[in-house]
């Protein structure tokens, strides 16, 4: 079965449609699927539901479908850098639904593990808490949190082989992993193709099982925030 | 009274040979500084145990930051993992204490550090699971608000990131531990009295 595609608009044919919930990877602006979200720009596909931790910022990432008004409803945990997410959630334009980093993460691990639910102590008590189911074991707390299953999962690695095993670099993983297993259809971009074989299979970071469509291209990897020290401190 | 520097020195204080440690944004982060001969990992939560400084100018790397988006190294004790797995660790209570900055905390150990209504909504991040499934919960902030009204109080006002999550407050002024009842002082920083810690305290002190 052919997984790679061309380009990521060839990618994205047959697959995106108005109103789909999308997974996407990525922290700040680490290990996002840039050319994958710049091509759901261009397709101009509208009412987009993202679960991703974040909403980049207002000119890369998820902030560039902002601009366009393509996204409905965004399900994240942190999304102070980006001005025009502000001023749309202000105005009542933009959907948003915070849920905290870890619970985020396991809803995604949760729907592409085929669990539609799960307890967690995290955010007992808090406004996260309310509407929610509360169980409690051996005197603790614990809130009911659901699984998500997305229609979409778009994701940054940095090595794919031809069946669609995946490797990661550093902490560009992050929420790579769990984007990918809890969509229904999977694209991945990455910064290099390699021929089937090439990868250590006891080295392997997601399975090929998750992934459907691939592509390669030139990655921008922008800085958030650059931080460095002198070299005559060491 | 401490500056950033000595409430960081105190904090770390805190750690213990061998710890697995988060470290948040602000006054904690600079608690890394004063580790000295401890082994201590720290855990940035977007995916990395064994965090190490900031690389040099002309070596920072994109794909390599920490959950404050900044540039960092890793060190040849790293192991890079995936969100899900980071907070596996967390929630599983493997991170044995978390130092993180707040807005007010209650004299029952609640903690709010992550919203002010009516203000720019930002979002709390990984802050929930931190409190909720870490070891040990310590404090690092400023004693007062910017008006001069403690920030340590009978109840927290604002939205909360946890319920009775907190274990120790360090402020400018000095220590202070959650026990039943309220806090008890543990130790005043350099030239504060008790009375004064008592009269800068909304909260009970037992």
């Amino acid at each position: 079965m052919k997984k790679i595609y061309g380009s990521a608009a060839e990618a994205l044919e047959g697959v995106l449609t108005d109103g789909m919930l999308i997974a996407s990877g990525g922290f700040g602006l680490c290990g996002i699927p840039e050319l994958l979200l710049q091509a759901i720009k261009e397709n101009g596909a509208k009412d987009l539901t993202f679960a991703s931790n974040n909403a980049g910022v207002d000119d890369f990432g998820i902030g560039i479908l902002l601009q366009t008004k393509q996204v409905k409803k965004m399900i994240s945990s942190y999304v102070g850098e980006n001005a025009e997410f502000m001023r749309q959630y202000l105005s009542g334009e933009l959907e948003l639904e915070f849920t905290p980093q870890g619970t985020l993460a396991e809803r995604m691990r949760a729907g592409g593990a085929g669990i539609p639910g799960f307890y967690t102590k995290t955010g007992v008590g808090t406004v996260i808490a309310e509407g929610k189911d509360v169980k409690s074991w051996n005197g603790q707390d614990y809130i009911l949190e659901e699984g998500i299953f997305a229609d979409l999962a778009i994701v940054k690695a940095w090595k794919a082989d031809e069946t669609g095993n995946l490797i990661f670099r550093k902490t560009a993983r992050n929420f790579n992993p769990p984007a990918a297993m809890c969509g229904k259809v999977c694209i991945v971009e990455v910064e290099e193709i390699v021929p089937t074989g090439s990868l250590d299979p006891d080295n392997i970071h997601l399975p090929g099982i998750y992934v459907h469509r691939i592509i390669q291209g030139e990655h921008e990897k922008r800085i958030e925030q650059r931080t460095t020290r002198k070299r005559e401190e060491a | 009274m401490w500056d950033r520097n000595q409430m960081a020195a105190r904090a770390a204080q805190e750690l213990e040979d061998g710890m697995y440690v988060n470290l948040g944004i602000g006054i904690p982060t600079l608690v890394a500084n004063y580790v000295g001969d401890k082994d201590i990992t720290l855990q940035s939560e977007n995916g990395m145990l064994g965090m190490g400084p900031f690389p040099f100018e002309g070596d920072e790397d994109p794909d390599l930051i920490n959950a404050g988006k900044q540039t960092i190294t890793e060190l040849n004790r790293t192991a890079y993992f995936d969100s899900a797995t980071s907070f596996a660790m967390i929630r599983g209570g493997k991170i044995a204490a978390a130092i993180l900055g707040a807005m007010e905390v209650a004299e029952n150990g609640d903690l709010a550090n992550w919203m002010i209504p009516g203000k720019l909504v930002k979002g709390m991040g990984g802050a929930m699971d931190l409190v909720a499934g870490v070891g040990r919960v310590i404090v690092v902030m400023d004693h007062a608000n910017k008006h001069g009204e403690s920030k340590v109080l009978k109840e927290c006002t604002l939205p909360l990131t946890g319920k009775g999550v907190v274990d120790r407050i360090i402020t400018n002024m000095g220590v202070l531990d959650v026990v039943e009842g309220g806090l008890r002082i543990v130790e005043c920083a350099e030239g504060v009295t008790e009375e004064e810690l008592r009269a800068a305290t909304e909260a009970t002190i037992v």
